[in-house]
């Protein structure tokens, strides 16, 4: 079963449902001001296209497309709930598809940022209500009846005084042809059927019976598959390779030289086709490669951190908020706190590996992928390979997890580059040791932070941040700050305290870093929460309360109230082993308290962690609470398990053997709240993971007094 | 290469494989079989597990020449109609988030519900530590194995 005709009901029937099929559709960019007619190439397929998301055919089906990637966060579920909720139809009898990438009717489809509801649930609402009050237009018209006499639902228009209706199918042509109307009121939250309800997802059953179709799933035919021995540094070459062994392993076709890019830069590698995956895999091994490694410097873990620390010691960075005189102030102080907080390198580590299906053939290609950023890799690809825009076809299957890794151009090009040699259909896929050691990775990053209290309130605040920036590899300027220097440090705080300096410390390596989920806020959360805990010690303070002092914004307080209640904090005993994290990112904010105790073993063990989510409006709060938890996992293993460490410029751990993952038994119980409110809506799929690495460590100086500053740590060793 | 025949979910699949290759690769590229998934290839993960003889093996360090006459049954033939207890169960509390681990991790805990069908949290853990969840399902995957013992509990016939 593929994606592209899957439902939750009548997948079987989508080929079946095309009885009549209309030639024009009614086309409304998300952008464009006013409606027009245009020809839809899928009208055949799913009907008359009443915009970029609807389309309803003869039969009266409605299918949705989901013009984001879904990749475990929930937007094959989240879209098609906005869109029904306004267009009055019921959620399990329409369709879902994956959308393909296309700019120009969907806006930004690139999923990061937990971006899927909180950038395009206002335009989605909009033009679903417009579709629903067209439909009913066109029922009022055929019964000549007012329009204020009809309403619709479940996929009807019904005429109240007579009980009589047609279904969605019997209206959509007539409606198609009328003048879009310009300001349809939108329901209010009290009116909601669907959004705001924990409804299950669409695609559950779909992934409980090997149905759901994945990138590493997709087969076409005549395709072949290849597996990829790349450099393990980045910036290195191939200077030869000896491929007489490859050659004799029985399927294996095809081995050449390629070169794939890695946004502003190249990596290269050794391709080798074969018929099946086992085949391509058994060719790469048996390679032999020589590369060229020359003209980079090749690191290790060690000099990085010895170098940021060096950095951070003798150097002030470029200036990210500046206000007051925080160093004049930290320089004269009788007594002040100057401590370094370290994280690690991390690896995204989807379960399922990097791999891309491409089609290339008479200058036209198309890919299948596991892709959250479906216009990008057409965009790239398209300048890269020279073949029009227009001529690159991007398709979204599901995808067994991204975390910000597959939102990267370099596996699609690759795939086309090797089916453009090979002149067929083919499969790229990545090892788990290729995906483990390629990158790029979270970078590693060190602060150094200085304060100083007088008379229990902060004097003085400055934080220093070494670490690569992200932007650079994607040619961003080098003598401006890191845009994200305070990314997860909620903004309140550099308004309320009055001396504070926040600065980026300019630090490069070879080694490729990039997005990881909730992005800086994973770091920097570490680092600037656990500092928050250090000046409420020094000031003799609460923690909360200690915060709330600098976070007077009626929103925040709430939250505040609403953790302080779900946690008992109140009640707790001072050095029972309780801390405490807010951080803010991608719209939402986030409070979790955790709470340890001395685990029977050694070290300490998690009894308990209390989430708050304050993400504004919102769609399906199962959704959130299941990105909350998968956050809090995420958080954990970069916080006491794994991080990636570099030997001579590579990445030492490939496997999960050593590279270990959070199991069932590391997990905590975890109580999750969400906040309701009619602000605009936030992220959901990476606001949960930032404050619970301080959290933690805040927890056990409570109930340890021992500071931890360096991630990851071991909690038995505690 | 050699000509061997799987029998998969009560199949006959004739396939021509490497006998060392693994039954994963043999499942998914040779059968056609797109359900059981690649998420280590060293017996780490647990997303590959199928049914051998009815016992849970990791299908990607499993020689394919190894399930020669015996019986394979994968995600795809576990059911029917997507309802083996525990997939409703998985259903019921919306235990996927990606989706990708759980062909592997159904797959396990079908076995653990059947060798104890009243399992304890540790019970739970012990059978299940060896799927990585990456998505961090695991506290929904122990809820839904507690669902799908309650379930089970009444399928069971009486006396
Ligand atoms: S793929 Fe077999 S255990 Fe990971
Ligand atoms: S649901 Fe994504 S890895 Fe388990």
């Amino acid at each position: 079963m593929d994606n592209q005709t899957v439902s939750r009901r009548n997948f079987l029937k989508t080929s079946a449902v095309t009885g009549a099929v209309f030639s024009l559709g009614f086309y409304w960019p998300s952008n464009a001001k006013s409606a027009k007619v245009i020809n839809t190439a899928d009208a055949n397929k799913f009907g008359v296209e009443m915009n970029s998301w609807v389309h309803i055919d003869a039969s009266g089906k409605v299918t949705i497309f989901d013009h984001r990637a879904e990749m475990g966060q929930g937007s094959y579920q989240a879209v098609p709930q906005i869109v029904a909720e306004e267009l009055e139809v019921n959620l399990n009898e329409i369709n879902v598809v994956f959308a393909q990438g296309d700019a120009k009717k969907y806006g930004n489809q690139v999923t990061g940022g937990s971006s899927t509801v909180r950038g395009s649930y206002k335009n989605l609402l909009k033009l679903s209500a417009t579709a629903r009050e067209m439909l009913i237009q066109a029922a009022a018209t055929k019964w000549s009846v007012p329009k204020l006499e009809c309403y619709a639902e479940g996929g009807h228009v019904f005429h109240k005084p007579s009980g009589k209706k047609f279904h969605y199918g019997e209206l959509v042509e007539a409606a198609s042809k009328l003048e879009a109307p310009k300001d349809v009121v939108l329901k209010k939250r009290s009116e909601y059927k669907l959004i705001g309800k924990p409804l299950r997802r669409l695609d559950t059953p779909l992934k409980t019976n090997g149905v759901a179709v994945f990138g590493l799933d997709k087969q076409i035919p005549g395709m072949m598959y290849a597996a990829v021995e790349r450099n393990p540094r980045l910036r290195g070459k191939v200077k030869s390779f000896d491929d007489t062994a490859t050659r004799k392993i029985v399927g294996v076709k095809n081995v050449f030289k390629v070169k794939m890019g890695v946004f502003n830069t190249y990596r290269e590698g050794v391709a080798v086709v074969a018929d099946s995956t086992w085949a391509a895999i058994q060719g790469k091994k048996a390679l032999k490669v020589e590369w060229d490694d020359t003209g980079f410097e090749h690191l290790d873990t060690e000099t990085i951190y010895k170098r940021q620390a060096e950095a951070l010691q003798t150097q002030e960075g470029l200036v990210f908020k500046k206000q007051g005189e925080p160093t004049e102030i930290i320089a004269k102080a009788a007594k002040k706190i100057d401590v370094t907080y370290e994280t690690p390198y991390q690896y995204h580590a989807a379960m399922e590996p990097l791999n891309c299906v491409a089609h290339y053939q008479d200058d036209k290609l198309e890919i299948w992928g596991p892709i959250q950023a479906p216009e990008w890799v057409q965009d790239y690809i398209s300048k890269e390979m020279s073949i029009p825009k227009e001529k690159v076809t991007v398709n979204m299957t599901f995808l067994g997890g991204g975390f910000g890794r597959k939102a990267f151009m370099d596996y699609p090009h690759e795939a086309a580059v090797i089916s453009k040699e090979i002149k067929a259909p083919v499969q790229v896929v990545w090892t788990r040791e290729d995906d483990a050691t390629q990158g790029p990775f979270r970078p590693g990053i060190t602060y150094r932070c200085e304060g100083v209290i007088n008379n229990g309130e902060i004097d003085a605040f400055k934080v220093r941040m070494a670490g690569q920036n992200n932007d650079h590899w994607r040619g961003g300027k080098k003598d401006v700050a890191n845009r994200s220097t305070s990314e997860g440090f909620l903004k309140p705080y550099t308004e309320s305290i009055k001396n504070l300096a926040i600065m980026d410390v300019p630090f490069e390596t070879p080694i490729p870093t990039m997005w990881w989920r909730s992005v800086y806020a994973s770091t920097n959360g570490f680092a600037y929460e656990s500092f928050l805990d250090e000046l409420a010690q020094e000031a003799g303070k609460d923690p909360l309360e200690f915060r709330r002092a600098y976070l007077k914004e009626e929103r925040l307080q709430t939250l505040i109230d609403k953790v302080e209640q779900v946690s008992g904090w109140k009640n707790r005993a001072r050095g029972a082993g309780y801390g405490v994290a807010i951080t803010e990112c991608f719209a939402s904010t986030v409070a979790q308290v955790v709470k340890v105790s001395k685990a029977p073993g050694g070290g300490v063990k998690i009894d308990q962690v209390w989430a708050v989510m304050d993400c504004g409006w919102y769609v399906n709060p199962d959704t959130i609470k299941a990105q909350i938890e998968g956050s809090i996992v995420m958080a954990l293993g970069a916080a006491t398990i794994h991080e990636v460490k570099f030997k001579d410029g590579k990445a030492v751990d490939n496997n999960f053997s050593t590279y270990q993952m959070p199991r069932i038994t590391d997990i905590p119980s975890i109580e999750i709240h969400i906040m309701d409110n009619d602000e605009d809506a936030g992220g959901v799929g990476e606001p949960g993971l930032p404050p619970f690495a301080p959290a933690l460590t805040n927890a056990i100086f409570d109930l340890t007094g021992k500071r931890i500053r360096k991630l990851p740590f071991s909690l038995i060793g505690v | 290469m050699a000509k061997i025949t799987l029998n998969i979910n009560k199949k006959e699949y004739p396939l021509e494989a490497d006998p060392q290759m693994p039954l994963l690769w043999a499942i998914r590229d040779l059968a056609g079989l797109k359900g059981t998934k690649y998420g280590c290839g060293v017996a780490q993960c647990g997303a590959c597990v199928v049914h051998l003889n009815g016992e849970a093996v990791r299908s990607c360090v499993t020689k394919v020449s190894r399930a020669v006459g015996k019986q394979v049954v994968t995600i795809e033939g576990l059911s029917e109609t997507n309802s083996h207890p525990i997939q409703k169960a998985w259903q019921e509390v919306d235990v996927p988030q990606c989706g990708y681990c759980h062909s592997g991790q159904i797959m396990s805990a079908v076995v653990l519900l059947r060798e104890k069908p009243n399992p304890t949290d540790q019970d739970i853990d012990d059978a299940m530590a060896g799927n990585i969840c990456r998505c961090g399902t695991y506290l929904r995957i122990r809820k839904a194995i507690h669902v799908a013992a309650e379930e089970q509990k009444k399928l069971a016939p009486q006396g």
